[in-house]
């Protein structure tokens, strides 16, 4: 079953004349427990697709359907942001600076409607690699990788089916990087998580996916799978630019 | 011949905890040369780089044996003479070109300013050199780019313009903090093609720096690598892949690389000895 399905995806922001077409035609689907990576230089649209999934883009059209459900407008049920969660690159401006690390997931696991909610804290705390001395501690208290551990613990809190991953490590250490991506692959086993990571960075995304949709200017020109990646088997002119730039650098 | 000698540097921080050494006896040459200085966010790779120029604010402490630039200490010098050798001899670079360049005024009207402060000469001829500064750096519509503001050009144009102003003093040395951290790796890659063939033309010295292993082993002649504060390993860049300290080999083995795929990544096993281990000299 396709856990994601984009079919003639347009959005924009604004209109008449300042009217940005940030996404033009965009389609791709996604499996159950299949991981698709979105790659492209900055404002090529990334952002703004999984955005327009959460209701986070103002106008689209097109088609979004998830986990068979077709969705219109930027209205999103609670069950979609229980099924459905995002974890964003920098997890500084996405953690409220005076709640604690035990208020965030307690709040979130209180809005997702649970009882035991002491007892999921700490198994959250745990499964994200955290141990319970972080519980109590404030969002300056802890490292850029701790934070983004705490943001990926608020988006497993409802039990996802689906995480949107927006440049998860782009503003990590690469050693930070390793442990992150290490915890995403063995959460996603453990889970049965369905991904969609963006990334800037084609040897992440070759790491974490198994297919990838290549953006320019807010358009999918080419959707390939990661195996033709490291083969370098980019067919649109534009992949084989951004391969060769990333192989070089 | 060395253009730079820092010998057994120190930048330190009062805090409440005591004092906190960012930069921990470090000791480098630079020569017309591209030393590329890398590590992790906070291994002290800014600071080292700032403490040359004195640019460390206080409560900061800067202590050096000495920072010689062509033979003179740094450390003697008066704050105006300081900015003598910001303004010619020595030139910085930072990550962020949207935070160096001034907001109200055109790209033009700065271009021409840093002119002007260095050379004694008409506004004509100020304005006829700033075009060609912006040539010099690859941008394609000089005229139209002397009357834009700083945020009505992207960001690699942004950093091409802040290339360009820094080579307008005609320094010795420049020193990148970054330069390209905030760019695409399309522009990043033409950003760097440009600064290098001006390092090369020109005869300068150059510090890079940056957290980007494959960056910094493509780009620069000689490595510096950082850890909390010390140099712990000094390799020629296209050796970089070879490098043997424990540190290093752990960065290089935590990135994903395309050709060699794996279910995890290998993660860094951090040793309390590389950080009291004494730095290593890093002179050519
Ligand atoms: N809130 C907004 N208002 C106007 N334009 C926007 C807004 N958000 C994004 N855009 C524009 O949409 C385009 C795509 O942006 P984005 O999806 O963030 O790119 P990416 O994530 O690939 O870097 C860019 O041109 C960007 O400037
Ligand atoms: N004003 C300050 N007070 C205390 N510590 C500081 C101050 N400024 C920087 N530091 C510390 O100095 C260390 C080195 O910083 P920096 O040179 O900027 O690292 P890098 O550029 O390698 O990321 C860091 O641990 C940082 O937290
Ligand atoms: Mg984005
Ligand atoms: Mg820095």
């Amino acid at each position: 079953m396709s856990m994601i399905e984009i079919g003639n995806l347009d959005v924009w922001f604004g209109d008449g004349h300042d009217r940005v077409d940030a996404v033009r035609q965009a389609s791709f689907s996604v499996a159950e427990g299949e991981s698709f990576g979105l790659v492209g230089e900055s404002g090529s649209g990334k952002s703004t697709i999984l955005r327009a999934i959460t209701g986070l883009a103002p106008t689209w059209s097109g088609q979004i359907t998830i986990e068979g459900e077709t969705l219109t407008g930027k209205a999103r049920t609670r069950k979609f942001y229980k099924n459905v969660q995002m974890v964003f690159q920098d997890p500084y401006a996405s953690l409220h600076p005076r709640h604690s690390v035990d208020q965030v997931l307690g709040e979130t696991l209180h809005l997702h409607g649970f009882k035991d909610i002491d007892a999921r804290v700490v198994k959250l705390l745990d499964d994200v690699g955290l141990g319970g001395r972080f519980r109590f501690r404030y969002p300056h208290q802890l490292s850029g990788g701790q934070r983004q551990r705490v943001a990926i613990a608020r988006a497993l809190a409802g039990e996802p089916d689906i995480l949107l991953l927006d440049e998860p490590t782009s503003a990590l250490d690469v050693s930070v990087q390793a442990e992150i991506l290490n915890l995403l692959t063995d959460l996603r086993d453990e889970r049965k998580l369905t991904y969609v990571m963006v990334s800037h960075d084609l040897a992440v995304v070759g790491h974490m996916c198994d297919r990838l949709a290549v953006m320019k200017d807010g358009e999918i020109v080419e959707v390939m799978s990661v195996d033709a990646l490291r083969k370098m088997e980019a067919s649109h002119p534009y992949s084989q630019a951004l391969l060769k730039a990333s192989i070089a650098a | 011949m060395n253009m730079l000698e820092v010998e057994n540097l120190w930048v330190k921080f009062p805090t409440r905890q005591g004092i906190f050494d960012a930069v921990r006896g470090v000791s480098f040459t630079l020569g017309k040369e591209r030393l590329g200085i890398v590590g992790e966010s906070g291994s002290g790779k800014s600071m080292t780089g700032r403490a040359i120029l004195q640019l460390i604010r206080p409560p900061g402490i800067v202590e050096a044996d000495y920072i010689k630039l062509e033979g003179q200490n740094l450390l003697d010098f008066s704050e105006p003479q300081m900015r003598e050798v910001r303004g010619q001899r020595i030139s910085m670079v930072m990550q962020d070109p949207k935070f160096s360049l001034n907001p109200v005024m055109t790209v033009g009207e700065q271009i021409m300013e840093a002119y002007l402060l260095h050379n004694n000469t008409s506004k004509a001829q100020a304005r006829a050199k700033s075009i060609a500064m912006l040539e010099a750096v690859s941008i394609r519509d000089p005229e139209r780019v002397m009357r834009a503001y700083p945020h009505e050009v992207s960001g690699g144009m942004g950093q091409r313009i802040m290339i360009a102003m820094m080579l307008i003093p005609d320094p010795q040395i420049l020193i990148a903090d970054e330069p390209t951290s905030a760019l695409d790796v399309s522009v990043q890659r033409q950003v760097l093609d440009i600064m290098d063939a001006l390092v090369k033309e020109r005869g300068m010295g150059l510090i890079f720096i940056s957290h980007d292993l494959n960056l910094v082993s493509e780009f620069c002649d000689r490595v510096l690598i950082m850890y909390a504060g010390r140099v712990v390993e000094v390799c020629d860049a296209d050796k970089l892949h070879e490098a043997s300290h424990p540190y290093t080999r752990g960065l290089l083995n935590s990135l994903p690389r395309l050709d060699q795929p794996r279910k995890h990544l290998e993660v860094l096993q951090r040793d309390p000895k590389w950080s009291e281990a004494p730095s290593v000299g890093g002179h050519s």
